[in-house]
């Protein structure tokens, strides 16, 4: 394509298909007889002229709509990818390492070393993500600009040629002293059909719903909006989530916030058989809430704690106060608190009293009746044995341990004794005078408690909202034009529209009928169509 | 009111199937006394009145179920199969008014048929809300998704329908050949259909013991096992035609909790689905789309191609704004987090990527006709996947059968 001129006089950038000015196509050779490419109406893109820098070099490959669908189509791959094996967040283990391959052989452990089971969050899929962003913006652009230049600054009048290669096209002899009613007529019933028309000499350029075109771009706007929010969440401060666990009556700081929560009351409600709508055959309860009635403080100055909200949380009802959310997230009912233990002399068989041992803050020594004291030597809150060494697995008692040294002035030397989750090691008690049995578990209610702040989910919002708009204008509205010029006691009639020509054929038609011509403007192939 | 909920849905079945018998009848009855077009038209009419009377039976079962449970009906495998079913006949009717095939019905019908007995395989029981579900977003977010993949799978079927007229009574493309693998496929379905109703119906039940997670539990199965949980000793089987099963255990990948199972009724679907395949080759002594050939062959195909592309354009909007925008707010709402990468969030963004690319290599790529045709089927198989292998073999947050 090195002559750009147009037989109408008019010098097209390199790269125009269509001449700007008339609308004739610039390369003839190319496919003659078929309907015209009017994508970008024809227009040089940026993509399509610049060349010569490495900005126009990067520029050119993310303008490419080519790149952007293999971006989305390896975006999509990879995510099925991510699903194939469940992420890490959502493993009932904290070992990653030994889960994956345990759990599904070798292909577990491939999928671990390959850094499957966090994908999501991997440097290369956050680059697929951000090259799409890229091409977001790059490829509108290139796009937007011309075909807004070329949109506004259309005429009416094209070329012959430009008429007939359109899609929908017909030609309907006309003398010239009919020419003024006929073109009249047409104007009429299209303005009555919601077209704008514009008439020049011999011509009319119908038009209507040209802002379904931008519908795309507001799309990626929208898109480029979302994009942004989520960008916006790396900012410190912005995006927060944190997790603890509270028992009831607890009150537990907020990590990075000036925050402390308490767990008034955390419940659990089941329904009612008697509420069931439908009888079941597997009478398994079904839990109907969880509620966590919640106190908020915030630390004053002062260092003292000062009450600033109080709310019930339940699930999908999130507390919220000062752009900090809270949620209902877990819940673990029953979770042993505290053990009651009785004492007993084995020599005179009398109790000698019970102590209660909280799990969570166990005291050093507890003091019973005449002078015997049980002195705890060693505590394992989640117990278990790494190899021969006891040790706790973690911080809550799930399996509490203790070791106890009871000490009396009836005794010698005091008597060590062991107790596992409530269980007298007896091998080890057997000589022992004194004797400590479980009396009680005194359980609460835990509750978990996610904490959020999310300060770009306006942004992201927004953004959602914008792309949304942009889907419905470019997909529930058309871009339909008609051309008509009359030339040598000829009416060309041409039209063209961005989707639904079933429906710009039917709505010619009924036009074509009020201007009381018949004109068929479906394809002959489908004549015998339903 | 239970008993009154289960005719509504029966009704509604029935009413399905006589629309799609309507709907073949007009475009295949060609002896009739007063000419084709006439024929046409009124079946074509009475078609659509039994579509549009099963759409509002099934809305009289939803307003039922609504009354008894509380809660509008999409809180399970059943609840929601079922109203997608509900959706693509409403998409059917919108697009009918459209474009006024009746072609299209002949074949959208069946497809609502085959949705709603697949609907009927789950469990149909009201059951309560767990907590997680106890939001209004339940009604909104889930409704929307149905009503977008609804036109979605009316896009789809016109684009097997535009593969159907393509390919005409060519057998020696690639393209034919990927067209009968598609009908294969969808007779594998219908097969699991009929083998859940069958072995349901005369109560068939067999059970494995086996260790899972360090416990042992006992597996079920419902359709006589071909294949066994790996490392599991067979607690009860119910001979089946004599025969005992298992054949082989399951690779030791599946190891999910019901995964064996599932992967039998697999195999049956696949078995079931095979023999109606044979069986209606041997009938029809030629292949299945050459079969359905008669039914499309006056169509013009670009029309068929813009109703394909027309009601996927419908679908897309409202699948963007129920699958991934609805779907952010009530995830934000309910867990905290606006996305979190579980399996069926990410299969529904996968869904809208496979559009998204659909749409941009069709508008800027010029990929219409046969490409977009295939697209389209792509599509549908995306979303079937999401339907069924996400809730049933992946478990994840949405898993409903869990």
């Amino acid at each position: 394509m090195e002559n750009t001129k147009c037989e109408c006089g008019h010098n097209n950038p390199v790269g125009t298909i269509l001449c700007e000015y008339c609308g004739k196509p610039l390369d003839e050779s190319e496919s003659s007889g078929q309907p015209l490419e009017m994508r970008y109406e024809g227009k040089a893109r940026r993509s399509q002229t610049q060349n010569t820098t490495w900005f126009d070099r990067v520029w050119n490959f993310f303008s490419s709509v080519k790149v952007a669908v293999y971006l989305i189509l390896i975006t999509l791959l990879a995510s099925v990818l991510g699903t194939l094996l469940p992420q890490e967040q959502y493993i009932p283990s904290n070992r990653p390492d030994a889960y994956y391959p345990q759990k599904y052989g070798t292909i577990g452990d491939i999928y671990y070393q390959l850094g499957l089971h966090r994908m999501y969050e991997s440097w290369w899929f956050i680059t697929l993500l951000s090259m799409i962003g890229i091409s977001l913006v790059v490829c509108s652009l290139d796009r937007v600009i011309p075909l807004y230049q070329a949109l506004k600054n259309q005429r009416v009048e094209k070329n012959i040629s430009f008429i007939l290669r359109q899609r929908i096209h017909q030609t309907v002899s006309t003398k010239e002293k009919e020419k003024e009613s006929a073109l009249d007529k047409w104007m009429k019933v299209l303005q009555k059909k919601g077209y704008r028309v514009r008439r020049e000499g011999d011509s009319l350029l119908a038009e209507k719903g040209r802002f379904s075109r931008w519908g795309p771009y507001v799309i990626h706007i929208g898109l480029i909006l979302f994009l942004f929010g989520v960008l916006l969440r790396l900012l410190p401060g912005w995006a927060m989530d944190e997790f603890v666990y509270v028992r009831e009556g607890q009150i537990k700081k907020i990590p990075e916030t000036p925050f402390y929560v308490k767990n008034v009351k955390a419940d659990i409600e089941l329904y009612d058989p008697q509420e069931m709508p439908q009888k079941l055959e597997e009478q398994t309860p079904v839990v109907k809430k969880y509620e966590t009635d919640t106190i908020l403080y915030e630390k004053n100055a002062s260092g003292r704690l000062k009450p600033v909200h109080r709310d019930a949380i339940v699930v999908n009802q999130p507390m919220e106060y000062k752009g900090l959310l809270l949620y209902q997230a877990d819940f673990q009912p029953n979770q042993a608190e505290a053990i009651r233990l009785g004492v007993k002399d084995k020599k005179t068989k009398k109790k000698l009293g019970s102590i209660r041992i909280d799990l969570y803050d166990p005291k050093p020594t507890y003091a019973l009746k005449n002078g015997v004291t049980v002195r705890i030597l060693d505590y394992f809150p989640d117990f278990i044995m790494d190899g021969n060494r006891p040790t706790t697995k973690s911080e809550n008692p799930n399996r509490p341990a203790f070791i106890f040294e009871v000490d009396s002035p009836k005794l010698d030397e005091p008597e060590k004794s062991w107790m596992i989750a409530g269980t007298n090691l007896d091998d080890l008690n057997r000589k022992n005078r004194y004797t400590m049995d479980l009396e009680k578990i005194e359980t609460v209610n835990v509750s978990g408690l996610k904490f959020r702040t999310e300060k770009s989910l306006p942004v992201i919002l927004f953004g959602g909202v914008v792309a949304m708009i942009g889907l419905v204008m470019g997909f529930f509205w058309f871009h339909r034009r008609v051309w008509i010029r009359w030339a040598e006691d000829q009416l060309y009639i041409g039209a063209h529209t961005n989707k639904n020509w079933y429906g710009i054929r039917r709505e010619l038609e009924q036009v074509s009928k009020e201007c009381g011509l018949h004109l068929s403007f479906t394809p002959e192939e489908g004549q015998g169509n339903q | 009111m239970v008993h009154l909920m289960e005719y509504l849905l029966f009704g509604t079945f029935i009413l399905y199937v006589i629309s799609s018998v309507a709907f073949v009848t007009a475009i295949t009855g060609k002896k009739s006394r007063d000419g084709e077009k006439v024929h046409l038209a009124r079946w074509g009419k009475r078609g659509l009145f039994f579509a549009s009377a099963g759409a509002v039976l099934q809305v009289a079962f939803t307003v039922t179920r609504i009354l008894i449970s509380g809660f509008f009906p999409t809180s399970n495998m059943f609840e929601f199969t079922a109203f997608l079913c509900f959706a693509i006949v409403v998409a059917f009717i919108v697009i009918y008014f459209m474009y006024r095939t009746v072609t299209l019905g002949a074949f959208v019908m069946p497809l609502a048929v085959i949705m709603l007995a697949y609907a009927a395989v789950f469990p149909r029981e009201v059951k309560p809300l767990i907590p997680a579900l106890q939001s209004y977003w339940l009604h909104i977010h889930v409704t929307t998704v149905a009503l977008g993949e609804g036109a979605l799978a009316v896009g789809f079927v016109a684009g097997l329908i535009y593969l159907i007229r393509y390919v005409g009574l060519d057998r020696n493309s690639r393209t034919a050949t990927m067209l009968e693998v598609c009908m294969v496929v969808v007779l594998m379905f219908v097969g699991f259909i009929l083998a859940s109703f069958a072995f349901g119906a005369v109560g068939y039940q067999a059970s494995f013991q086996h260790v899972f997670e360090g416990q042992t539990v006992v597996q079920k199965y419902d359709m006589p096992p071909i294949v066994a949980p790996i490392d599991s000793q067979a607690l009860q089987v119910q001979p089946f035609l004599g025969w005992r099963g298992p054949l082989f255990e399951a690779p030791s990948w599946m190891q999910g909790e019901k995964a064996a199972s599932k992967f039998n009724s697999v195999l049956w679907s696949a078995l079931t689905g095979l023999l109606l395949y044979g069986v209606l080759r041997l009938l029809i002594r030629k292949r299945v789309y050459e079969l359905l050939y008669p039914m499309v062959k006056h169509l013009d195909l670009e029309t068929v191609d813009e109703i394909s592309y027309r009601a996927i354009a419908i679908g897309y909007p409202i699948f963007t704004l129920g699958g991934l925008v609805f779907a952010m707010i009530w995830a934000h709402e309910a867990w905290g987090r606006f996305w979190g990468w579980d399996p069926k969030e990410t299969w529904a963004l996968i869904t809208w990527l496979f559009y998204s690319a659909y749409l941009h290599l069709r508008l800027s790529r010029g990929w219409q006709g046969l490409k977009s045709a295939w697209m389209s089927v792509g599509g549908f198989i995306v979303i079937m996947l999401n339907l069924i292998m996400i809730n049933l073999v992946i478990a994840g947050l949405h898993s409903y059968a869990s």
